[in-house]
């Protein structure tokens, strides 16, 4: 028999436990994880360059669609990045919807991961009852937005939808009703067995290799770091509102579950705030198009952890970059050193306790292949024609891409 | 108290509930009030200034002139991302949005429509 690792078990880039294309090239020894290669890049979707060529207000809608539950996340850390450069003081209405949405949005992520965990460990029930009550919360975003995800409330300056007295009513309503219902998931989350022993003590990391590896959001919080943008660099609204940050010290995927059904019932209490001592007054302010050269970091603190998004202006009416990352990136590196030495079975839940968008966080990426003599650096032009190349040696011609490209933005 | 099967009984209780579900399309939502869907247009107002060409993140809409002050608005619905920034783009309310979400076809090519022809009624029927 071998002596060192027995076997490789590629899972991914398409893989039933996967929702997204990822890969993950486990080494096997009997069971264990000896090792683990995550391999990003399947999904890259070029947004960041794409967000050059459009204008300000384009990318707020594009960088929306960066991700589909966290949509608000990225375009309110966009905007905010806009904003600073711009100089523009948001009315503080704008500030406080733009939190209420940021919850309410938290609020479904998390009813959507409890569902997604559910599934993972084979307890079917608590995803079909956990995403029932999700679509409480995803109403009243269509509600207050006017659609489910994607919401477009956003906009450079403020935020385009006001909300009245009675969609406040209905808001309050439906937070009595996902309240009552948090608290029979808790119960059920900290008293049913098979979900205490399926968790407690799969996926550790320890409160010390979860600042090593700059682990953020839920999966840092249950290792005990007590790291959220919300309170560490206040964005929005949130200097004015009083919450706990929720942290945990069981270290493992049972702590993260802790934490994110906990940090539910904060965002409840945020929202009521947040409505009670809704501010009168505008909710925008109008925002030049040309947007003055400079450049900004915005951090927020999405479902899943810190965001990062930098925008630099060069007084065009198209930024000069955008560089976005997502909070996938920063729990990826976690996710190595919590698979090794664990069972190959452990392998979906820890991977789904991160909260992972693959599609989010996914970037252009080179393999450095040091004993390959062939490789070789190529700029955008020679990469432009061996693209061209390629495909017409497969049959399909691109030679007239860029003008079929610009025809297709139409005479703009 | 620490026990396995704590879901037994909302699992029991909801056999005698109405499902979740809706039965779509014999039963249809109301769409909220603030839902963006097809657009309309107003001929009428519009006077050619083409913003809405210029905002729109996904190249959906045009604006042709189609005689002295009178515009024509062609949407591409299957490019159109739905996010109703020609609306609020248009100085002269020349544009607004309804509930309408069923418009799928089964030819690509009825997806760009004018909206000048439906520029009278809310809510076009799609093809049947």
């Amino acid at each position: 028999m071998h002596d060192s690792h027995d076997f490789k078990i590629p899972v991914g880039p398409q893989h039933p436990a996967l929702k997204e294309p990822e890969s993950f090239s486990l080494a096997l020894k009997g069971e264990k994880i000896m090792g683990v290669d995550i391999r990003l890049g399947y999904n890259h979707r070029g947004i960041e360059k794409a967000c050059e060529e459009r204008s300000y207000i384009q990318d707020v809608y594009l960088i929306e669609r960066i991700c589909g539950i966290c949509s608000h996340a990225h375009s309110t850390c966009f905007v905010q990045a806009v904003e600073e450069i711009a100089g523009l003081a948001v009315p503080r209405r704008a500030l406080y919807i733009r939190t209420l949405v940021a919850e309410l949005e938290r609020i479904h992520s998390h009813l959507l991961w409890l569902g997604v965990a559910g599934h993972e460990i084979g307890f079917d029930t608590l995803l079909m009852y956990a995403w029932r009550d999700r679509e409480i919360v995803m109403d009243i975003l269509a509600l207050l937005t006017g659609n489910r995800v994607n919401y477009g409330i956003n906009t450079i300056g403020g935020v385009r939808r006001d909300i009245d007295a009675d969609e406040i009513q209905q808001i309050l309503k439906a937070m009595d009703t996902l309240e009552e219902r948090t608290k029979y998931y808790i119960e059920v989350v900290t008293e049913e067995t098979t979900i205490i022993e399926r968790l407690a003590g799969v996926g550790v990391l320890s409160h010390d290799d979860a600042l090593r590896l700059d682990a953020v959001g839920p999966t840092a919080r249950a290792s005990e770091v007590k790291r959220d943008v919300r309170s560490d660099d206040p964005y929005a609204a949130y200097g004015e509102i009083p919450f706990n940050v929720i942290t945990d010290n069981h270290n493992d995927v049972y702590g993260r579950t802790v934490v994110r059904v906990k940090e539910l019932m904060e965002a409840y209490q945020i929202i009521r705030f947040a409505l009670k001592n809704l501010p009168e007054g505008p909710i925008e302010v109008k925002a030049p198009r040309k947007i003055p050269a400079g450049e900004a970091v915005s951090r927020y603190e999405a479902p899943r952890g810190e965001n990062v998004h930098y925008v630099k202006a060069n007084g065009t009416e198209n930024p000069e970059r955008v560089k976005v990352r997502a909070p996938t990136l920063a729990n990826v590196q976690a996710v190595k050193h919590m698979l090794k030495d664990r069972f190959l079975a452990d392998m979906s839940i820890v991977v789904a306790a991160i909260d992972p968008c693959f599609s989010c966080t996914d970037r252009l990426i080179s393999i450095k292949n040091l004993d390959n003599a062939d490789t070789k650096i190529i700029n955008w032009e020679e990469i432009h024609s061996y693209g061209i190349k390629w495909y017409a040696e497969r049959g399909v011609d691109f030679s007239d891409l860029n003008k079929r490209f610009a025809e297709r933005m139409g005479n703009r | 108290m620490i026990r396995p099967g704590k879901m037994i009984a909302e699992v029991l209780a909801s056999i005698f509930k109405k499902p979740a579900t809706n039965l779509y399309p014999a039963e249809k939502l109301d769409m909220p009030k603030k839902f963006r869907g097809k657009l309309i247009f107003h001929p009428d107002r519009c006077i050619g200034c083409k913003l809405c060409m210029k905002d729109c993140p996904s190249g959906a809409i045009t604006i042709n002139k189609i005689g002295d002050k009178q515009f024509e608005a062609v949407v591409d619905l299957g490019r159109c991302i739905y996010c109703a920034q020609c609306v609020y783009s248009c100085l002269k309310k020349a544009l607004e949005t309804t509930d309408n979400v069923e418009l799928a076809q089964l030819d690509s090519n009825k997806l760009k429509v004018s909206l000048n022809e439906n520029s009278n009624n809310s809510v076009d029927k799609p093809a049947e």
